[in-house]
């Protein structure tokens, strides 16, 4: 239970001040931040290959590349001259039509978090282990999974020829 | 065990900011960082319905989803390079005009 | 508070005060064998054949001054270490280092010698050395230095491509075992074919364990793959504007990870803590030797071999040992299903 709520509690505060911060490298590391807490979410879900995957994967190599990318770019701050004085969630648009949204979204949470009724509790005991979804991703899911790895081969290629200097003859 | 509702609230309210962040921001790599706040958020809804149904089809959707995303990012940040090298700015607004 | 609960707590205190030993003494091991590879003495000042050197150099990074670049980022600048260093022990959490021991008697159901026995710990000790890439790259970063941030980039690329291997090389490991608990892969190997011959993995997945030594080697930015640290090259890469405590951070965190690495490699190859003539409760004496044996491995490739640029270093590991490591997917996959497990 209280694991559930620290973890939450992590995953959305990192998350909220990852679009508050105005240096992109924070955002990064906030949101590595969060991933982890929702790693932590999925091994309370009996979910422990999930889990891991998205240390792996996400943590592990997707935000290695954001990182890079904002390192080599090296544009730590939003550069018009409005958007050095101004903190980015303080600026007009977002203040109007934000707040509007802001206070819609509050009023349906706090509906939906007292409406706790039938709430759907897990039944016990019926856990995929990581043999089964392996099994499953082999058997009833191949063809999507040779789909998916030639998705990764196209994005492969593509990023690499996105991102050449022109004039290499 | 926490009810499901719970993750299902947690997950709204961690996609609802990833979709402030991408309609907020105007730095391209943080309104990436957005999208990427917005697929987990459904990522964990998907593990929490496939326990809840007892299936392993949930986990199995997320690591096709955690694929995608990474292709995604991939290609996004090589297009945020290419675009960084012709106008130096991180700015969505600069690109408002369609010519060099 | 059951014993068997203080017990895990008592280990768990254990493998930390022992990983932060094995590291001094680590210090000790390679500068003596440093020295005898080139025909020299090494440490023989403080204590008894140098043997107090260690703690003499943790001395004195105490007393050194803590400097920080003014143009650097605070914050992250003091993060780096911790995460590096953080990164190494944790690894360690998930490596059975025995067999289940009842201490003499002493408990009444037997205690794993592992701190937490996860069912996927093989993908967990990938997933830690992953988030260990993080430590260098922002120390990189954060200094605000040329050579920190050339020698932070290039090490991480380093990391990260060599990682590929090393999670193959494993994943070949786990179509032999079947089963992605390393205290099960550890009791697979007991035993031996024709009483001789050891039932270890490593005479069925030769160059798998290869491989994997040599993706470690390059993991923990070891000689002969240390480039983006090598003094003559970039000052000292990523750690150059770091002293006391900071650097032995980053000094502690290598070399506890080339200990968890020898540590795995003994786990999924070399049987673990099997041998032959001691009972099963001492099997971590034989655990001692195999990790020594490793460490005693790295400590020589370092003094042994050239050191590669850093575009050899790349293309080795991204044309050569990648398709080697998915080759040897393939056949293990392949004998897997001809001669079954």
């Amino acid at each position: 239970m209280m694991a559930f709520y620290v973890f939450a509690a992590i995953a959305v505060v990192a998350s909220l001040l990852v679009i508050a911060q105005r240096n992109p490298i924070y955002s990064v590391l906030l949101l590595i931040a969060s991933f982890g807490a929702l790693s932590g979410l999925y091994v309370l879900l009996d979910a422990p290959f999930v889990a891991v995957i998205q240390i792996i994967v996400y943590a592990g190599a997707i935000m290695v590349l954001f990182l890079f990318v904002v390192m080599l770019l090296n544009a730590p701050h939003e550069d018009t001259d409005y958007d050095e004085r101004v903190h980015p969630l303080l600026r007009p648009g977002p203040m109007r039509l934000g707040a509007v949204l802001a206070a819609a979204l509050a009023v349906e949470l706090w509906w939906a978090l007292t409406r706790t009724g039938d709430s759907g509790r897990f039944p016990a005991g019926a856990v995929a282990s990581v043999r089964a979804i392996g099994r499953s991703l082999f058997t009833d899911y191949a063809f999507p999974f040779e789909v998916t790895s030639i998705l990764i081969l196209v994005a492969m290629v593509g990023a690499v020829l996105l991102a050449r200097r022109e004039g290499r003859g | 065990m926490v009810p499901l509702n719970y993750y299902l609230v947690l997950s709204a309210m961690l996609f609802a900011i990833g979709t402030a962040g991408v309609f907020v921001r105007r730095n391209l790599i943080t309104i990436l960082l957005s999208v990427e706040i917005m697929l987990n958020a459904v990522n964990l809804t998907f593990v929490a319905f496939g326990r809840a149904l007892g299936s392993g089809d949930g986990q199995i959707i997320v690591f096709f989803v955690m694929t995608v995303a990474a292709a995604e990012a991939a290609v996004g940040l090589a297009i945020v390079i290419g675009l960084f090298r012709h106008r130096e700015s991180l700015n969505p607004d600069s690109w408002t005009v369609l010519k060099w | 508070m059951t014993p068997l609960l203080v017990a895990q707590i008592v280990l768990t205190l254990f493998v930390f005060f022992m990983l932060l030993n094995s590291a001094a003494v680590m210090v000790y091991v390679e500068r003596k064998v440093a020295a005898f590879l080139q025909q020299r003495l090494g440490p023989y000042l403080v204590g008894p054949r140098g043997m107090l050197q260690p703690l003499a150099d943790v001395v004195k990074l105490m007393f050194k001054e803590e400097l920080r670049p003014r143009a650097a980022d605070p914050l992250l600048f003091a993060l780096a270490p911790i995460i590096s260093a953080t990164a190494a022990f944790a690894a360690f959490a998930v490596v059975p280092f025995g067999a289940d021991t009842t201490l003499f008697g002493l408990l009444k159901e037997p205690l794993r010698l592992q701190v937490a026995d996860v069912n996927v710990a093989i993908l967990v000790i990938f997933a830690i050395a992953s988030m260990g890439v993080y430590g260098i790259v922002l120390a990189g970063w954060s200094s605000n230095s040329k050579y920190s941030l050339l020698g932070g980039l290039r090490s991480s690329a380093q990391m990260i491509s060599y990682e590929l291997s090393y999670g193959t090389a494993i994943a070949s490991v786990l179509l032999v075992a079947n089963s992605m608990s390393l205290s099960d892969i550890v009791n697979r190997q007991a035993g031996a074919w024709f009483g001789v011959i050891p039932r270890w993995f490593f005479f069925l997945q030769p160059v798998g364990f290869l491989i994997f030594m040599t993706a470690g080697i390059a993991e923990t930015n070891r000689a002969p793959f240390d480039f983006p640290e090598a003094e003559q090259e970039l000052v000292a890469g990523y750690h150059t504007e770091y002293s006391s405590m900071s650097f032995a951070m980053f000094f502690l965190a290598e070399y506890i990870n080339m200990v968890t690495v020898s540590a795995v490699a003994t786990d999924l190859f070399l049987g673990g803590w099997h041998g032959p003539l001691l009972p099963e409760s001492f099997g971590w004496i034989w655990f001692l030797l195999k990790v020594a044996a490793l460490l005693f491995f790295y400590v020589w490739m370092r003094w042994t071999l050239p050191r590669y640029r850093y575009d050899q270093l790349m293309a080795f590991g991204w044309k050569v040992l990648l398709p080697l490591s998915v080759v040897n997917l393939l056949v293990t996959a392949a004998g897997v299903l001809y001669f079954g497990v």
